[in-house]
């Protein structure tokens, strides 16, 4: 275990340094101008700016050199400042992080306890017709495009009924709590705010929703595999025998042991949640990064196009490893081979 | 032999059984978009360009799909998006494919320092989230449909390199292949004749699945302005347009009902596929 742990982590500062020179690579073919990735177009003509530029990132010096230097400030958090809020984008990306984490784990809570349910479900009645909806309900989940469903469900719940808000993490009236953890529900609720700690919660319900969705479908397909697998097994007819319920066997006896394999997923959904997040925050205005990232796509904001592939790079890492790891941990199989 | 009466041929026709109803949505689904990307120009509609209504306005007997801000027909432009959505991602999947392969049929053929560094190569691409990647790609080459297309090839090459590269290595020591080369088969004789026509039924399965997923990051892309630009009818820019207009919910229905019908056509098919191909999988 422990040798599987410590070949995994050494892995990881050649994967990071691997991420850091396809980043250096790409903003170095950028617009043809290594400059125009750090330089905003406005500020190319400030001559002090250029060269101040130009000395921060080393590109006077050669081409081994200016990769040192970029490897180098990126080591030191050192993302290059946004053309747009002329901000640090370590900072921007700090700020807006709580947001993000905050939606993809209202969407993962969401995905994974309903697609727990809609597998054990579907594999109890495999073949029938609530089988063939279920599988329909999830796939129809991880094919639509959030950035269309996102758009339709706000229109239904918030326009039509009424019944949630539109856009935003906050009603505009309210301000928002004293920052503590960054997530808007926990910090009302530390407030004791329960109107502001409401308010928040109605705001996540849609896009969680949404994000969630996408994920239920790959979480439902795979607890009902595992399920119908463990539902064949000899113990699960000695449970029957033994006169289990229904429920019982299901859950205590079933499900217990298929959730093992779901783990592995956590990992793989978070990549689909990644991609979610960029399209739901931006149909939702969470100010999250995801739409810092579409806000730099569509202003052509380099330093912090970049620094959000860096860093959302080096998270897909971190948590690819984590969930093997975990899983190792579950299925011994798993680190002998 | 010639005396040996002739058996009566019984021949028992029976539905294939991976031929079930989804694959069949599937097959139709495929089968109506790409007859409408070939036929479109043929079709009584309206010009996906022109102005040819009034503005905003709700689905009717004249537009069934309802008009757009620009008063222009949403079922119209919806159908000539076909041409740019799927024609597309056709390209990108083709080359990603034919890139993807090679380079893990090599990587695989060959071992060694070549495979270790190839693999390296893919795994750290897979390691970027796929729109992250795509975006920051194609920003860098500047926004467009081409420069969308070449940054999803980059995304996509390396799930094909890997999946070629296992495949050549479980097929590479088979008996049949230590045969070929006992009788004097050359590398690129072995790898092309003997190898590769045995590993492509997991990449067109794989390719049947990602195909759905490459058009929703092309709509991705032009949704978030860096593909498609206005007033190209691409499914993605049209949702944009369609967020834009918010209370006018058909604008942006037009579109994602198209992409939704694709990606579940391909899900469908590639499913069936795998039942076909692959039957160990189930």
């Amino acid at each position: 275990m422990t040798r599987y742990i410590v070949r995994r982590l050494l892995s990881l500062p050649l994967l990071l340094l691997g991420i850091v020179s396809i980043a250096f690579l790409i903003s170095h073919f950028t617009q043809g101008d290594p400059l125009s990735s750090i330089v905003s177009e406005r500020q190319m003509d400030d001559e002090q700016a250029v060269a101040a530029a130009k000395a921060r990132w080393g590109l006077d010096k050669s081409l081994p050199e200016q990769y040192l230097v970029y490897v180098g400030n990126l080591l030191t958090g050192d993302l290059g400042t946004s053309f747009r809020t002329k901000q640090p984008v370590s900072q921007d990306l700090l700020e807006r992080l709580p947001a993000t984490l905050e939606l993809v784990i209202a969407a993962m809570l969401f995905g994974s306890t309903t697609g727990i349910a809609l597998g054990v479900v579907a594999a109890r009645f495999r073949d029938r017709t609530i089988d063939h909806a279920a599988r329909l309900w999830a796939l129809t989940g991880s094919s639509a495009p959030v950035f269309w469903s996102g758009l339709i469900l706000l229109y239904i719940f918030s326009v039509v009924l009424g019944w949630l808000p539109g856009p935003g993490r906050l009603d505009a009236r309210m301000s928002p709590p004293d920052g503590v953890t960054g997530f808007l529900t926990i910090d009302a609720l530390l407030a004791g705010d329960m109107a502001l700690f409401w308010d928040a919660v109605h705001h996540l319900i849609l896009p969680a929703l949404v994000l969630g969705w996408t994920v239920m479908g790959i979480v439902s397909r795979l607890v009902r595999a595992s399920m119908l697998d463990v539902l064949n097994q000899d113990y699960i007819v000695a449970a029957r025998a033994r006169g289990a319920g229904e429920l019982r066997v299901l859950l205590n006896h079933a499900l217990r042991n298929a959730l093992v394999p779901t783990l592995t997923i956590i990992g793989f959904t978070f990549a689909y949640l990644i991609t979610g997040a960029v399209l739901t925050e931006a149909i939702f205005s969470w100010t999250g990064i995801g739409s810092y990232a579409v806000d730099a796509a569509r202003s052509l904001d380099y330093p912090a196009i970049m620094g959000v592939t860096i860093v959302g790079g080096a998270a897909f890492l971190l948590t690819n490893l984590i969930t093997d790891i975990a899983y190792a941990f579950a299925d011994p199989r798993i680190r002998l081979s | 032999m010639s005396d040996v009466p002739a058996l009566p041929r019984i021949r028992v026709r029976q539905w294939p059984a991976w031929l079930k109803l989804p694959v069949l949505v599937g097959i139709a689904i495929i089968a109506f978009w790409i007859v409408a990307c070939l036929t479109i120009d043929l079709w009584p509609i309206y010009d996906p360009i022109d102005m040819v209504g009034r503005r905003l306005q709700p689905p009717s007997a004249d537009h069934w799909f309802g008009t757009d801000a620009l008063g222009r027909d949403v079922l119209s432009r919806t159908l000539h998006g076909a041409r740019f959505s799927l024609m597309m991602s056709c390209a990108v999947i083709v080359c990603a494919v034919l890139i993807g392969s090679a380079i893990g049929a090599v990587a695989g053929y060959v071992g060694g320092i070549v495979d270790g560094a190839l693999m390296r190569l893919v795994d750290i691409t897979l390691s970027f989230p796929p729109i992250l990647l795509a975006m920051a790609v194609t920003a860098a080459m500047g926004p467009g449909l081409e420069n969308a297309a070449l940054a999803m090839v980059i995304v996509w090459w390396p799930v094909y390199a890997r999946l070629m590269r296992g495949q050549v290595l479980s097929i590479r020591s088979r008996e049949h292949v230590e045969a070929a080369t006992a009788a004097g088969a050359g590398h690129a004789r072995t790898l092309v004749k003997h190898i590769l026509p045995l590993s492509w039924s997991p990449i067109l399965i794989n390719a049947t699945m990602d195909f759905g997923q490459v058009v929703l990051l092309t709509a991705s892309l032009s949704f978030i302005g860096l593909g498609a630009s206005p007033p190209t009818p691409e499914w993605g820019s049209m949702i944009s347009e369609g967020a834009i207009h918010f209370y006018q919910w058909w604008i942006c229905s037009g579109p994602g009902i198209a992409i939704l019908s694709v990606v579940l056509g391909f899900n469908f098919l590639g499913d069936g596929l795998r039942d076909l191909l692959d039957p160990r999988s189930k």
